[in-house]
Protein backbone atom coordinates (compact mmCIF):
# COMPACT_ATOMS: atom_id res chain seq x y z
CA UNK A 1 0.00 0.00 0.00
CA UNK A 2 2.64 2.80 -1.11
CA UNK A 3 1.71 5.95 -1.75
CA UNK A 4 -1.72 5.53 0.21
CA UNK A 5 -2.97 7.69 2.90
CA UNK A 6 -4.68 5.35 5.12
CA UNK A 7 -7.44 6.92 7.01
CA UNK A 8 -9.45 3.92 7.69
CA UNK A 9 -8.33 2.75 11.00
CA UNK A 10 -11.80 2.69 12.51
CA UNK A 11 -12.28 -0.33 9.74
CA UNK A 12 -8.85 -2.00 10.49
CA UNK A 13 -5.56 -1.23 11.22
CA UNK A 14 -1.72 -2.19 10.32
CA UNK A 15 -0.13 -5.12 11.94
CA UNK A 16 2.72 -3.70 13.77
CA UNK A 17 6.11 -5.31 12.77
CA UNK A 18 6.57 -5.93 17.37
CA UNK A 19 3.30 -7.91 16.62
CA UNK A 20 4.43 -10.04 13.92
CA UNK A 21 7.30 -10.67 15.06
CA UNK A 22 5.81 -11.73 18.57
CA UNK A 23 3.75 -14.27 16.46
CA UNK A 24 5.53 -15.47 14.15
CA UNK A 25 7.55 -18.46 15.97
CA UNK A 26 4.16 -19.71 17.26
CA UNK A 27 3.25 -20.65 13.40
CA UNK A 28 6.49 -22.55 13.00
CA UNK A 29 8.49 -23.19 15.57
CA UNK A 30 6.05 -23.22 19.08
CA UNK A 31 3.00 -24.72 16.90
CA UNK A 32 2.20 -27.52 19.48
CA UNK A 33 -1.80 -27.65 20.78
CA UNK A 34 -1.56 -25.77 24.48
CA UNK A 35 -4.05 -28.30 25.19
CA UNK A 36 -1.39 -31.40 24.79
CA UNK A 37 0.34 -32.84 27.81
CA UNK A 38 4.20 -32.43 26.39
CA UNK A 39 6.85 -30.22 27.93
CA UNK A 40 6.59 -27.94 24.74
CA UNK A 41 3.09 -27.63 24.72
CA UNK A 42 2.83 -26.64 28.69
CA UNK A 43 5.41 -23.72 27.60
CA UNK A 44 3.42 -22.39 25.09
CA UNK A 45 -0.09 -22.83 27.32
CA UNK A 46 2.11 -20.35 30.13
CA UNK A 47 2.30 -17.79 27.48
CA UNK A 48 -1.39 -17.76 26.43
CA UNK A 49 -1.71 -17.36 30.40
CA UNK A 50 0.92 -14.64 30.50
CA UNK A 51 -1.13 -13.11 27.24
CA UNK A 52 -4.13 -13.08 28.83
CA UNK A 53 -2.44 -11.62 31.94
CA UNK A 54 -0.96 -9.13 30.34
CA UNK A 55 -4.20 -8.24 29.20
CA UNK A 56 -6.43 -8.41 31.75
CA UNK A 57 -4.12 -6.00 33.80
CA UNK A 58 -4.60 -3.01 30.62
CA UNK A 59 -8.20 -3.29 32.39
CA UNK A 60 -8.00 -3.72 35.84
CA UNK A 61 -9.50 -7.22 35.07
CA UNK A 62 -8.21 -10.74 36.55
CA UNK A 63 -6.94 -13.36 33.79
CA UNK A 64 -9.80 -16.16 34.73
CA UNK A 65 -12.02 -12.65 33.52
CA UNK A 66 -10.52 -12.55 29.69
CA UNK A 67 -11.95 -15.12 27.17
CA UNK A 68 -10.56 -15.27 23.82
CA UNK A 69 -12.74 -15.14 20.92
CA UNK A 70 -12.55 -14.95 17.07
CA UNK A 71 -12.77 -11.34 17.24
CA UNK A 72 -15.54 -8.62 18.26
CA UNK A 73 -18.27 -10.32 16.15
CA UNK A 74 -18.42 -13.56 18.03
CA UNK A 75 -17.97 -11.73 21.22
CA UNK A 76 -20.63 -9.93 20.98
CA UNK A 77 -22.54 -12.92 19.97
CA UNK A 78 -21.80 -14.35 22.87
CA UNK A 79 -22.25 -11.63 25.48
CA UNK A 80 -25.96 -11.24 24.27
CA UNK A 81 -26.78 -14.97 23.12
CA UNK A 82 -25.15 -16.58 26.11
CA UNK A 83 -26.37 -13.97 28.74
CA UNK A 84 -29.89 -14.44 27.15
CA UNK A 85 -29.74 -18.36 27.57
CA UNK A 86 -28.41 -18.54 30.86
CA UNK A 87 -30.80 -16.24 32.66
CA UNK A 88 -33.78 -17.09 30.77
CA UNK A 89 -35.24 -18.29 33.65
CA UNK A 90 -35.47 -14.64 35.10
CA UNK A 91 -36.38 -12.69 31.94
CA UNK A 92 -36.04 -12.42 28.03
CA UNK A 93 -36.03 -8.77 27.77
CA UNK A 94 -32.81 -6.99 26.45
CA UNK A 95 -32.00 -3.51 26.35
CA UNK A 96 -29.75 -2.02 23.56
CA UNK A 97 -29.23 1.22 21.41
CA UNK A 98 -30.24 2.50 17.86
CA UNK A 99 -26.71 3.03 16.91
CA UNK A 100 -24.85 -0.36 18.20
CA UNK A 101 -22.60 -2.37 15.46
CA UNK A 102 -24.85 -4.94 13.04
CA UNK A 103 -23.24 -7.60 15.81
CA UNK A 104 -25.35 -6.61 18.23
CA UNK A 105 -28.07 -5.97 16.54
CA UNK A 106 -28.58 -8.28 14.04
CA UNK A 107 -28.20 -10.62 17.57
CA UNK A 108 -30.95 -8.54 19.30
CA UNK A 109 -32.95 -9.41 15.92
CA UNK A 110 -32.14 -12.98 15.88
CA UNK A 111 -33.67 -13.65 19.81
CA UNK A 112 -36.94 -11.59 19.05
CA UNK A 113 -37.68 -14.14 16.59
CA UNK A 114 -36.77 -16.68 19.90
CA UNK A 115 -38.68 -15.58 22.29
CA UNK A 116 -36.77 -12.26 23.47
CA UNK A 117 -37.94 -8.64 23.59
CA UNK A 118 -35.49 -5.99 22.80
CA UNK A 119 -35.92 -2.10 23.56
CA UNK A 120 -33.77 0.06 20.88
CA UNK A 121 -33.41 3.15 22.85
CA UNK A 122 -32.85 6.29 21.47
CA UNK A 123 -29.81 8.62 20.73
CA UNK A 124 -29.58 12.56 20.72
CA UNK A 125 -28.02 14.37 18.26
CA UNK A 126 -24.60 13.45 19.33
CA UNK A 127 -25.20 10.22 19.52
CA UNK A 128 -25.42 10.00 23.05
CA UNK A 129 -28.49 7.48 24.72
CA UNK A 130 -30.89 8.69 26.91
CA UNK A 131 -30.29 7.88 30.30
CA UNK A 132 -34.07 8.97 31.62
CA UNK A 133 -35.25 6.70 28.50
CA UNK A 134 -32.91 3.85 29.69
CA UNK A 135 -34.14 4.11 33.17
CA UNK A 136 -37.25 3.62 32.06
CA UNK A 137 -37.31 0.39 29.65
CA UNK A 138 -35.77 -1.24 32.73
CA UNK A 139 -38.54 -4.12 33.45
CA UNK A 140 -38.45 -7.19 36.07
CA UNK A 141 -37.15 -9.34 33.35
CA UNK A 142 -35.22 -7.57 31.73
CA UNK A 143 -31.77 -9.06 31.88
CA UNK A 144 -28.83 -7.50 29.71
CA UNK A 145 -28.03 -3.70 28.93
CA UNK A 146 -26.07 -3.76 25.89
CA UNK A 147 -24.61 -0.44 24.73
CA UNK A 148 -21.69 0.35 22.84
CA UNK A 149 -18.50 1.74 24.30
CA UNK A 150 -17.87 4.48 21.62
CA UNK A 151 -19.69 4.55 18.24
CA UNK A 152 -18.08 2.98 15.09
CA UNK A 153 -19.35 5.56 12.34
CA UNK A 154 -19.35 8.77 14.10
CA UNK A 155 -17.04 8.50 17.57
CA UNK A 156 -19.11 9.58 19.76
CA UNK A 157 -18.23 7.83 23.62
CA UNK A 158 -21.03 6.61 25.76
CA UNK A 159 -21.49 7.34 29.18
CA UNK A 160 -20.39 3.84 30.07
CA UNK A 161 -20.19 4.72 34.00
CA UNK A 162 -23.43 6.31 34.02
CA UNK A 163 -25.01 3.31 32.03
CA UNK A 164 -23.74 0.66 34.26
CA UNK A 165 -24.57 2.40 37.82
CA UNK A 166 -28.28 2.38 36.24
CA UNK A 167 -28.41 -1.12 35.31
CA UNK A 168 -27.10 -2.48 38.42
CA UNK A 169 -29.45 -0.28 40.61
CA UNK A 170 -31.77 -2.75 38.75
CA UNK A 171 -29.63 -5.75 38.89
CA UNK A 172 -29.56 -5.59 35.28
CA UNK A 173 -25.99 -7.23 33.75
CA UNK A 174 -24.19 -4.86 31.22
CA UNK A 175 -22.49 -4.97 28.30
CA UNK A 176 -20.43 -2.90 25.88
CA UNK A 177 -19.05 -3.12 22.98
CA UNK A 178 -15.38 -1.51 23.10
CA UNK A 179 -14.13 -2.79 19.68
CA UNK A 180 -13.64 0.64 18.89
CA UNK A 181 -12.58 1.79 21.91
CA UNK A 182 -10.18 -0.80 23.55
CA UNK A 183 -6.50 0.75 23.73
CA UNK A 184 -8.10 4.10 22.31
CA UNK A 185 -9.26 5.49 25.67
CA UNK A 186 -8.51 4.62 28.84
CA UNK A 187 -11.16 1.36 30.26
CA UNK A 188 -11.16 0.13 34.11
CA UNK A 189 -13.73 -2.43 34.15
CA UNK A 190 -14.22 -1.86 37.94
CA UNK A 191 -14.43 1.66 38.05
CA UNK A 192 -16.30 1.58 35.24
CA UNK A 193 -19.18 -1.08 36.30
CA UNK A 194 -18.61 -3.36 33.37
CA UNK A 195 -19.66 -7.11 33.18
CA UNK A 196 -19.05 -7.93 29.71
CA UNK A 197 -16.85 -6.06 27.52
CA UNK A 198 -16.34 -7.47 23.37
CA UNK A 199 -12.85 -6.71 21.59
CA UNK A 200 -11.10 -6.95 18.73
CA UNK A 201 -7.74 -7.58 17.91
CA UNK A 202 -7.41 -5.69 14.46
CA UNK A 203 -7.97 -2.38 15.77
CA UNK A 204 -5.23 -1.55 17.77
CA UNK A 205 -2.27 -2.83 15.39
CA UNK A 206 -2.93 -6.82 16.71
CA UNK A 207 -4.04 -9.28 14.22
CA UNK A 208 -7.29 -10.32 12.72
CA UNK A 209 -8.96 -13.24 13.66
CA UNK A 210 -8.66 -13.20 17.21
CA UNK A 211 -10.42 -10.94 20.09
CA UNK A 212 -12.00 -11.47 23.92
CA UNK A 213 -14.86 -11.25 25.80
CA UNK A 214 -14.21 -10.11 29.42
CA UNK A 215 -16.70 -11.70 31.81
CA UNK A 216 -16.91 -10.70 35.27
CA UNK A 217 -16.63 -13.23 37.87
CA UNK A 218 -20.03 -14.80 38.85
CA UNK A 219 -21.68 -13.66 35.55
CA UNK A 220 -23.65 -16.71 34.28
CA UNK A 221 -23.18 -17.26 30.67
CA UNK A 222 -23.56 -20.27 28.33
CA UNK A 223 -21.49 -21.18 25.92
CA UNK A 224 -21.57 -20.33 22.26
CA UNK A 225 -19.47 -22.46 20.38
CA UNK A 226 -19.54 -26.09 22.46
CA UNK A 227 -17.08 -28.28 21.67
CA UNK A 228 -13.35 -28.86 23.96
CA UNK A 229 -12.60 -27.60 27.45
CA UNK A 230 -10.65 -24.64 26.16
CA UNK A 231 -11.20 -21.34 27.83
CA UNK A 232 -12.17 -22.85 31.07
CA UNK A 233 -15.25 -25.06 29.27
CA UNK A 234 -16.58 -21.53 27.87
CA UNK A 235 -15.31 -21.27 24.50
CA UNK A 236 -14.76 -24.77 22.59
CA UNK A 237 -11.92 -24.53 19.66
CA UNK A 238 -8.15 -24.91 19.77
CA UNK A 239 -6.35 -22.33 20.81
CA UNK A 240 -5.21 -19.71 18.21
CA UNK A 241 -2.37 -19.21 19.96
CA UNK A 242 -0.10 -16.60 17.37
CA UNK A 243 -3.46 -14.44 17.34
CA UNK A 244 -3.51 -14.38 21.32
CA UNK A 245 0.21 -14.03 21.06
CA UNK A 246 -0.23 -10.90 18.83
CA UNK A 247 -3.17 -9.52 20.45
CA UNK A 248 -1.69 -9.19 24.29
CA UNK A 249 1.89 -7.81 22.04
CA UNK A 250 -0.82 -5.13 20.74
CA UNK A 251 -2.34 -4.18 23.93
CA UNK A 252 1.34 -3.92 25.65
CA UNK A 253 2.24 -1.62 23.05
CA UNK A 254 -1.67 0.14 22.85
CA UNK A 255 -0.98 1.00 26.50
CA UNK A 256 2.44 2.18 26.98
CA UNK A 257 1.56 4.55 23.80
CA UNK A 258 -1.97 5.43 24.64
CA UNK A 259 -1.30 9.22 26.56
CA UNK A 260 0.94 10.52 23.80
CA UNK A 261 -0.75 8.68 20.75
CA UNK A 262 -4.15 10.05 21.80
CA UNK A 263 -2.74 13.30 22.04
CA UNK A 264 -0.89 13.19 18.83
CA UNK A 265 -4.54 11.73 16.90
CA UNK A 266 -6.35 14.40 19.13
CA UNK A 267 -4.45 16.94 17.21
CA UNK A 268 -4.63 15.39 14.17
CA UNK A 269 -7.71 15.10 14.19
CA UNK A 270 -9.21 18.73 15.12
CA UNK A 271 -6.98 20.05 12.48
CA UNK A 272 -8.75 18.27 10.23
CA UNK A 273 -12.09 19.04 11.25
CA UNK A 274 -10.83 22.09 11.30
CA UNK A 275 -9.59 22.76 7.80
CA UNK A 276 -12.98 20.90 6.87
CA UNK A 277 -15.45 23.02 8.44
CA UNK A 278 -13.60 26.24 7.25
CA UNK A 279 -12.72 25.41 3.68
CA UNK A 280 -15.58 23.25 2.36
CA UNK A 281 -19.39 24.80 2.64
CA UNK A 282 -22.28 22.71 3.63
CA UNK A 283 -20.53 20.62 5.67
CA UNK A 284 -21.52 19.31 9.21
CA UNK A 285 -19.77 17.15 11.59
CA UNK A 286 -21.10 14.54 12.49
CA UNK A 287 -20.85 13.06 16.69
CA UNK A 288 -19.60 15.44 19.68
CA UNK A 289 -17.02 17.52 19.51
CA UNK A 290 -15.41 16.72 23.08
CA UNK A 291 -16.79 13.26 23.62
CA UNK A 292 -15.17 11.58 20.77
CA UNK A 293 -12.89 9.17 19.84
CA UNK A 294 -9.24 10.43 19.36
CA UNK A 295 -8.81 9.26 15.50
CA UNK A 296 -12.61 9.86 14.58
CA UNK A 297 -14.23 12.41 12.26
CA UNK A 298 -17.39 11.83 10.11
CA UNK A 299 -18.99 13.88 7.71
CA UNK A 300 -21.46 15.31 5.69
CA UNK A 301 -21.46 16.97 2.31
CA UNK A 302 -24.54 18.27 1.32
CA UNK A 303 -25.61 17.20 -1.93
CA UNK A 304 -23.25 14.59 -2.99
CA UNK A 305 -23.22 10.71 -2.65
CA UNK A 306 -20.79 9.06 -0.18
CA UNK A 307 -19.71 6.13 -3.13
CA UNK A 308 -18.57 8.87 -5.29
CA UNK A 309 -16.43 10.81 -2.88
CA UNK A 310 -14.75 7.37 -1.77
CA UNK A 311 -14.29 6.13 -6.15
CA UNK A 312 -12.38 9.92 -6.27
CA UNK A 313 -10.71 9.69 -3.34
CA UNK A 314 -9.66 6.01 -3.85
CA UNK A 315 -8.08 7.80 -7.05
CA UNK A 316 -5.74 9.60 -5.18
CA UNK A 317 -4.67 6.66 -2.75
CA UNK A 318 -7.09 7.97 0.11
CA UNK A 319 -8.77 5.42 1.79
CA UNK A 320 -11.77 5.99 3.72
CA UNK A 321 -15.34 5.12 4.62
CA UNK A 322 -18.95 6.01 4.06
CA UNK A 323 -21.98 5.22 5.44
CA UNK A 324 -24.22 5.80 2.33
CA UNK A 325 -27.02 3.02 1.13
CA UNK A 326 -24.12 2.33 -2.10
CA UNK A 327 -21.21 1.24 0.42
CA UNK A 328 -23.66 -0.24 3.31
CA UNK A 329 -24.48 -2.67 0.79
CA UNK A 330 -28.87 -1.85 1.33
CA UNK A 331 -30.79 0.88 0.16
CA UNK A 332 -30.55 3.12 3.27
CA UNK A 333 -27.90 4.77 4.24
CA UNK A 334 -26.05 4.01 7.73
CA UNK A 335 -28.68 3.38 10.65
CA UNK A 336 -26.31 5.70 13.28
CA UNK A 337 -26.60 8.91 10.56
CA UNK A 338 -30.46 7.95 10.71
CA UNK A 339 -30.58 7.42 14.45
CA UNK A 340 -29.33 11.09 14.86
CA UNK A 341 -31.30 12.21 12.84
CA UNK A 342 -30.27 13.03 9.70
CA UNK A 343 -32.46 12.49 6.60
CA UNK A 344 -31.67 10.38 4.01
CA UNK A 345 -30.09 12.63 1.55
CA UNK A 346 -27.73 14.04 3.93
CA UNK A 347 -27.07 11.02 5.44
CA UNK A 348 -25.86 9.31 1.64
CA UNK A 349 -23.17 11.76 1.78
CA UNK A 350 -21.33 10.63 4.54
CA UNK A 351 -17.65 10.24 5.00
CA UNK A 352 -15.27 9.35 8.29
CA UNK A 353 -11.97 9.33 7.84
CA UNK A 354 -10.09 8.17 11.52
CA UNK A 355 -6.49 8.24 11.97
CA UNK A 356 -3.53 6.70 13.24
CA UNK A 357 -0.52 7.78 15.13
CA UNK A 358 1.06 6.89 11.68
CA UNK A 359 -0.84 9.91 9.56
CA UNK A 360 1.34 12.98 9.30
CA UNK A 361 -0.15 16.62 9.53
CA UNK A 362 0.84 16.37 5.18
CA UNK A 363 -1.11 13.80 4.72
CA UNK A 364 -3.84 15.61 6.03
CA UNK A 365 -3.26 18.72 4.58
CA UNK A 366 -2.74 16.87 1.53
CA UNK A 367 -6.43 14.63 2.03
CA UNK A 368 -8.63 17.88 2.71
CA UNK A 369 -6.83 19.85 -0.17
CA UNK A 370 -7.89 16.41 -2.47
CA UNK A 371 -11.43 16.62 -0.93
CA UNK A 372 -11.86 20.46 -1.71
CA UNK A 373 -11.78 19.99 -5.00
CA UNK A 374 -13.75 16.29 -5.41
CA UNK A 375 -16.74 17.61 -3.14
CA UNK A 376 -16.29 20.96 -5.60
CA UNK A 377 -16.47 18.53 -8.78
CA UNK A 378 -19.39 16.70 -7.58
CA UNK A 379 -21.80 19.40 -6.34
CA UNK A 380 -20.81 21.04 -9.86
CA UNK A 381 -22.62 17.87 -11.10
CA UNK A 382 -25.59 17.85 -8.52
CA UNK A 383 -28.96 18.48 -9.67
CA UNK A 384 -29.61 19.03 -5.77
CA UNK A 385 -26.95 21.68 -5.75
CA UNK A 386 -28.31 23.72 -8.91
CA UNK A 387 -31.56 23.96 -7.19
CA UNK A 388 -30.15 24.80 -4.17
CA UNK A 389 -28.41 27.40 -5.92
CA UNK A 390 -31.26 28.28 -8.14
CA UNK A 391 -33.45 29.46 -5.13
CA UNK A 392 -30.67 30.88 -3.33
CA UNK A 393 -30.02 32.86 -6.27
CA UNK A 394 -34.32 33.69 -6.43
CA UNK A 395 -34.31 34.89 -2.50
CA UNK B 1 -17.68 -2.40 1.02
CA UNK B 2 -15.98 -0.96 -2.20
CA UNK B 3 -17.45 -1.16 -5.42
CA UNK B 4 -13.75 -0.20 -7.87
CA UNK B 5 -13.02 -3.85 -7.59
CA UNK B 6 -16.48 -4.69 -9.21
CA UNK B 7 -17.08 -1.90 -11.29
CA UNK B 8 -16.19 -2.65 -15.30
CA UNK B 9 -13.45 -0.52 -16.86
CA UNK B 10 -16.03 1.33 -18.59
CA UNK B 11 -18.24 2.28 -15.95
CA UNK B 12 -14.61 3.84 -14.09
CA UNK B 13 -14.43 5.51 -17.12
CA UNK B 14 -17.60 6.96 -17.80
CA UNK B 15 -17.33 7.70 -13.77
CA UNK B 16 -13.89 9.49 -13.22
CA UNK B 17 -14.41 11.38 -17.31
CA UNK B 18 -18.26 11.64 -17.60
CA UNK B 19 -19.65 12.47 -21.05
CA UNK B 20 -21.96 15.73 -21.23
CA UNK B 21 -21.98 16.67 -17.91
CA UNK B 22 -23.92 20.04 -17.63
CA UNK B 23 -27.39 21.93 -18.37
CA UNK B 24 -28.95 22.83 -21.63
CA UNK B 25 -29.99 26.47 -21.39
CA UNK B 26 -33.75 26.47 -22.55
CA UNK B 27 -33.87 22.38 -22.89
CA UNK B 28 -36.39 21.35 -25.48
CA UNK B 29 -36.89 18.75 -22.55
CA UNK B 30 -36.09 17.96 -18.85
CA UNK B 31 -36.58 15.04 -16.34
CA UNK B 32 -35.59 14.35 -12.67
CA UNK B 33 -36.04 11.28 -11.41
CA UNK B 34 -34.82 8.76 -8.47
CA UNK B 35 -35.37 10.31 -4.79
CA UNK B 36 -32.71 11.49 -2.57
CA UNK B 37 -34.32 8.85 0.20
CA UNK B 38 -32.18 6.19 -1.84
CA UNK B 39 -29.37 8.41 -2.77
CA UNK B 40 -29.72 8.46 -6.58
CA UNK B 41 -31.26 11.28 -8.59
CA UNK B 42 -31.09 12.09 -12.12
CA UNK B 43 -31.33 14.94 -14.42
CA UNK B 44 -31.48 14.70 -17.75
CA UNK B 45 -31.23 17.72 -21.13
CA UNK B 46 -32.60 17.12 -24.00
CA UNK B 47 -31.97 19.32 -26.91
CA UNK B 48 -34.49 18.13 -29.72
CA UNK B 49 -34.51 20.18 -33.67
CA UNK B 50 -37.61 20.45 -35.56
CA UNK B 51 -37.33 17.16 -36.96
CA UNK B 52 -37.94 15.25 -33.85
CA UNK B 53 -33.68 14.16 -33.98
CA UNK B 54 -31.78 14.73 -30.38
CA UNK B 55 -29.62 17.20 -31.30
CA UNK B 56 -27.77 17.28 -27.56
CA UNK B 57 -28.02 15.55 -24.37
CA UNK B 58 -26.73 16.60 -20.87
CA UNK B 59 -27.06 15.14 -17.44
CA UNK B 60 -26.51 15.93 -13.78
CA UNK B 61 -26.87 12.96 -11.05
CA UNK B 62 -26.44 12.72 -7.61
CA UNK B 63 -25.45 9.35 -6.65
CA UNK B 64 -22.85 6.42 -6.72
CA UNK B 65 -20.10 5.33 -9.12
CA UNK B 66 -22.75 3.62 -11.31
CA UNK B 67 -25.46 6.39 -10.81
CA UNK B 68 -23.15 8.52 -13.11
CA UNK B 69 -22.16 6.07 -15.54
CA UNK B 70 -25.09 5.31 -16.44
CA UNK B 71 -26.26 8.68 -16.89
CA UNK B 72 -23.37 9.69 -18.80
CA UNK B 73 -23.54 6.62 -20.68
CA UNK B 74 -27.69 7.35 -21.84
CA UNK B 75 -26.38 10.99 -22.67
CA UNK B 76 -24.33 9.65 -25.63
CA UNK B 77 -26.50 6.80 -26.48
CA UNK B 78 -29.69 9.03 -26.87
CA UNK B 79 -27.80 11.72 -28.77
CA UNK B 80 -28.34 12.08 -33.00
CA UNK B 81 -31.22 9.50 -32.21
CA UNK B 82 -34.64 10.02 -33.18
CA UNK B 83 -37.42 10.77 -30.39
CA UNK B 84 -38.74 7.55 -31.52
CA UNK B 85 -35.81 5.81 -31.21
CA UNK B 86 -34.11 7.67 -28.13
CA UNK B 87 -37.19 5.66 -26.22
CA UNK B 88 -36.01 2.42 -27.30
CA UNK B 89 -32.61 3.35 -25.05
CA UNK B 90 -33.43 0.72 -22.32
CA UNK B 91 -31.41 -0.19 -19.57
CA UNK B 92 -29.79 -3.49 -20.53
CA UNK B 93 -28.74 -1.00 -23.64
CA UNK B 94 -27.39 1.48 -21.56
CA UNK B 95 -25.71 -1.79 -19.28
CA UNK B 96 -24.87 -3.36 -22.02
CA UNK B 97 -22.98 -0.38 -23.06
CA UNK B 98 -21.02 -0.12 -20.10
CA UNK B 99 -20.17 -3.74 -20.15
CA UNK B 100 -22.06 -4.23 -17.23
CA UNK B 101 -22.86 -3.61 -14.02
CA UNK B 102 -22.54 -4.96 -10.74
CA UNK B 103 -25.81 -6.61 -9.37
CA UNK B 104 -26.82 -4.10 -6.58
CA UNK B 105 -26.33 -1.45 -9.13
CA UNK B 106 -28.31 -2.43 -11.52
CA UNK B 107 -31.19 -0.50 -10.54
CA UNK B 108 -28.92 2.60 -11.83
CA UNK B 109 -29.73 2.05 -15.40
CA UNK B 110 -33.35 1.62 -14.45
CA UNK B 111 -33.08 5.60 -13.09
CA UNK B 112 -30.61 6.28 -16.52
CA UNK B 113 -33.78 5.04 -18.87
CA UNK B 114 -36.71 6.44 -16.65
CA UNK B 115 -34.29 9.93 -17.01
CA UNK B 116 -34.48 9.38 -20.88
CA UNK B 117 -38.36 8.80 -20.71
CA UNK B 118 -39.14 12.06 -18.55
CA UNK B 119 -37.47 14.19 -20.55
CA UNK B 120 -38.95 13.10 -23.57
CA UNK B 121 -42.52 13.17 -21.53
CA UNK B 122 -41.52 16.83 -20.80
CA UNK B 123 -40.49 17.40 -24.78
CA UNK B 124 -43.63 16.12 -25.60
CA UNK B 125 -46.20 18.12 -23.03
CA UNK B 126 -44.62 21.31 -23.97
CA UNK B 127 -45.13 20.85 -27.88
CA UNK B 128 -48.44 19.26 -27.33
CA UNK B 129 -47.22 15.81 -28.78
CA UNK B 130 -47.82 12.44 -28.37
CA UNK B 131 -45.20 10.06 -28.56
CA UNK B 132 -45.79 6.18 -28.91
CA UNK B 133 -45.27 4.28 -25.49
CA UNK B 134 -44.38 6.71 -23.01
CA UNK B 135 -45.59 7.03 -19.74
CA UNK B 136 -45.61 10.19 -17.57
CA UNK B 137 -42.57 9.85 -15.50
CA UNK B 138 -43.33 9.70 -11.38
CA UNK B 139 -40.48 11.38 -9.40
CA UNK B 140 -39.97 11.97 -5.96
CA UNK B 141 -37.64 14.46 -4.43
CA UNK B 142 -37.16 14.50 -0.64
CA UNK B 143 -37.33 18.00 1.07
CA UNK B 144 -34.41 18.45 3.37
CA UNK B 145 -35.54 21.66 4.26
CA UNK B 146 -37.22 21.22 7.24
CA UNK B 147 -33.97 19.69 8.81
CA UNK B 148 -32.07 22.53 8.11
CA UNK B 149 -34.66 24.92 9.35
CA UNK B 150 -34.93 22.88 12.63
CA UNK B 151 -31.03 23.22 13.29
CA UNK B 152 -30.80 26.75 12.62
Amino acid sequence: MNNTIYLDNAATTRVKSEVWSAMQPYFEAQYANPASSYTSAGEINAEVERARQTIAAFLGAEAREIYFTGGGSESDNWAIKGVASALKAKGRHIITSKIEHHAVLRTCEYLEKNGCEVTYLDVDDKGFVDLEQLSAAIRPDTVLISIMFANNEIGTIEPVKEISAIAHAHGVLFHTDAVQAYGHVPINVNELGIDLLSVSGHKINGPKGIGFLYIRNGVRIDPLIHGGSQERGKRAGTTNVPGIIGLAKATELAAATMDARSEYERKLRDHLIERVEQEIPYVRLNGDRERRLPNNTSFCFRFIEGESLLLLLDQFGICGSSGSACTSGSLDPSHVLLAIGLPHEIAHGSLRLTLSEENTKEEIDCTVDRLKKIVERLRSMSPLYEDFKKKEARQ
Amino acid sequence: MSQVTEYSQKVMDHFMNPRNVGEIENASGVGTVGNAKCGDIMRMYLDIDEQGIVRDAKFKTFGCGAAVATSSMATELVRGKTVQEALGVTNRAVMEALDGLPKVKIHCSLLAEEAIHAALWDYAEKNHLTIDGLKPPVNDIDETEAFYEMEK
